[in-house]
């Protein structure tokens, strides 16, 4: 591979890589406040893919649009699957996961359930759009924009990478500074103590999967902008994204975003390298080997969760 | 077994006010297993009142019902005389109760000054005056108020979960042995400091087995076995009662 693949494969990684990351944010944070694997968060990816889609079928005109309409188109389209992914997060909290805790349900049942919502969701979706991918309408013409290190960088390219990074701020800005960050940061270390300080748990919890439901909401409009968008789009991106927040660590919102870039940049190597059928092979291994020595994770924390 | 030795704790605090805090025939059950059975007991302002008793005979368990984290399945907990058993634990805080839990259980990953900010989850305006009182009580925590909660020795971990439930201004504070796994001059340091925190008009319950300590500092005590009240006197008589010398104060009692 010479410098200048590299280079090239690398941006590939990167707009990957961040959305990955925005991805698995979702993960770390539902993680983090109920210790539960939501598996459905892929479905939720999969909704804001789709909100995107429907909102820009019916504003988008045949013509190329202008310059400012562009941006309002792309705008929208966020929007419209910050909304789907947000409310769908939302509704799958109150309907699925709430009743269960209510109930004290063992956490293996939350794991069922978030399995079997999974299934239900996108095989709902798959119903009611389709079994074949549609493509995004053309928002704006997808040239080089400009290069960096030589290696070529279009519109699509910048969307997804700067709206990750803004996203990946705002996000650990909310957790870090704001009274709801502090409010699921007490009840990722203890629910029960974190109430005593007068902190709703369950109010935390539903903003929290919403939170992370708006940022998957918009990943999943930036991934059909660069693919497509079809029913069972969230299964690959979502095992890479949970996967990604495992590597740096899962219930840690800066360690999800190192995991996903990692893997992001890893993904592409491989397919550059040993071709695309070894897609997943270099990223899962890169996994295992820093699981084997480092079992909690790159950035995991080591601190017991209650004394 | 009940020997209700003299007055009646209620009786005490009764002129025209209600108590801060009345337990009336509390059962409370962790799933089939009674852990009280008819608890009565009952809190006057500006009080302090000791909560001795053996392991498992529903000390802890009296104090997470009084704060909301458990419910009773009968009885009453009235605060100033109304009723607030089945509120949950996070409304109730805005009664003015703190619970310092059994354990300490600071947030370990969370600095000193954001552990108390904690405490002032409840507020909408936290006054910077709270923050600047918990460090003139704990001078300790002052010197570490960047350092990670985690990483406080466990003196300075119950300083903190002391100061973080005093930011929420209670007037009522549970304390869950706050003198466990202490060496006795910490466990002597805390103590000052809780009557400082009482002088201060805050109203103390507090679950010890520490019994000598514990009576010292407080004006009354309840004694409770197998999760019922068996005897409930002012301190000072509890402190030289022979039954309680033997039970509570055996090893503690030079």
């Amino acid at each position: 591979m010479s410098l200048q693949d590299f280079w090239d494969v690398f941006v590939l990684g990167v707009v990957l890589g961040s959305l990955y990351a925005v991805i698995a944010i979702g993960y770390t944070l539902v993680y983090g406040v109920l210790q539960l694997l939501n598996f459905a968060h892929s479905e939720v990816f999969m909704s804001g893919g789709f909100g995107g889609l429907i909102v820009l079928t019916v504003v988008v005109p045949a013509a190329d649009p202008s310059g400012i309409q562009s941006a309002g188109y792309v705008l929208l389209g966020m929007l419209a699957g910050a909304a789907l992914g947000g409310g769908v997060a939302y509704g799958l909290e109150r309907v699925a996961y709430r009743p269960l805790r209510r109930r004290g349900a063992p956490r293996l049942v939350f794991l069922i359930t978030a399995i079997g919502a999974s299934f239900f969701i996108y095989n709902l979706a798959g119903k009611i759009f389709g079994r074949n991918a549609s493509r995004m309408p053309s928002m704006y013409e997808n040239k080089t924009l400009f290069t960096l290190f030589g290696a070529p960088i279009n519109v699509t390219q910048a969307l997804v990478v700067v709206s990750a990074v803004l996203m990946l701020i705002l996000v650990d800005f909310v957790v870090n500074r704001t009274k709801l960050g502090s409010g699921i940061r007490a009840v990722a270390q203890d629910p029960e103590v974190a109430s005593l300080m007068g902190v709703n748990i369950d109010k935390v919890v539903s903003r929290t999967f919403v939170l992370g439901g708006l940022m998957g909401g918009v990943a999943g409009f930036l991934y059909g902008t660069t693919t497509q968008v079809w029913y069972t789009m969230g299964f690959l991106p979502g095992i890479t994204a949970f996967a990604a927040a495992v590597l740096g660590g899962i219930g840690n919102v800066r360690g999800a975003m190192l995991g996903g870039m990692v893997l992001g940049v890893v993904e592409a190597m491989t397919v550059e390298i040993w071709g695309d059928a070894w897609r997943y092979v270099g990223a899962f291994a890169v996994l295992v080997a820093v699981l084997m020595f480092r079992p909690t994770g790159i950035l995991g924390e080591r601190v017991a969760r209650t004394a | 077994m009940s020997t209700q030795l003299t007055k009646d704790g209620a009786a005490q605090g009764s002129s025209a006010a209600p108590a801060l805090l009345e337990l009336r025939e509390l059962h409370v059950f962790y799933g089939a297993i009674e852990a009280l059975k008819g608890v009565e007991l009952s809190v006057a302002e500006g009080e302090v009142v000791a909560l001795l008793g053996a392991n498992g005979a529903g000390k802890s368990t009296t104090l997470k019902t009084a704060s909301g984290m458990l419910k009773p399945r009968s009885g009453e907990v009235l605060l100033r005389g109304e009723r607030v058993d089945g509120i949950p634990s996070h409304e109730l805080v805005r009664f003015g109760i703190g619970h310092v839990p059994e354990g300490r259980r600071v947030f370990a990953r969370m600095s000193v000054v954001e552990n108390l900010q904690m405490g002032a989850y409840r507020l909408r305006r936290p006054d910077p005056a709270d923050m600047d009182r918990v460090f003139t009580l704990f001078p300790r925590l002052a010197e570490r108020r960047k350092q990670l909660a985690g990483t406080l020795s466990g003196g300075e971990q119950q300083m903190l979960a002391i100061g973080r439930a005093l930011m929420g201004k209670p007037e009522l504070l549970l304390l869950d042995e706050p003198s466990m796994g202490l060496a006795p001059l910490i466990v002597q340091q805390i103590f000052d400091i809780l009557r400082e925190i009482n002088e201060q008009g805050t109203t103390l319950l507090l679950v010890e087995q520490n019994a000598s300590q514990a009576l010292q500092l407080a004006d009354r005590g309840y004694v409770l076995e197998t999760g019922a009240v068996v005897m409930s006197d002012d301190a000072s008589e509890l402190l030289t009662h022979p039954r309680v010398r033997a039970a509570y104060l055996g090893e503690a009692a030079e």
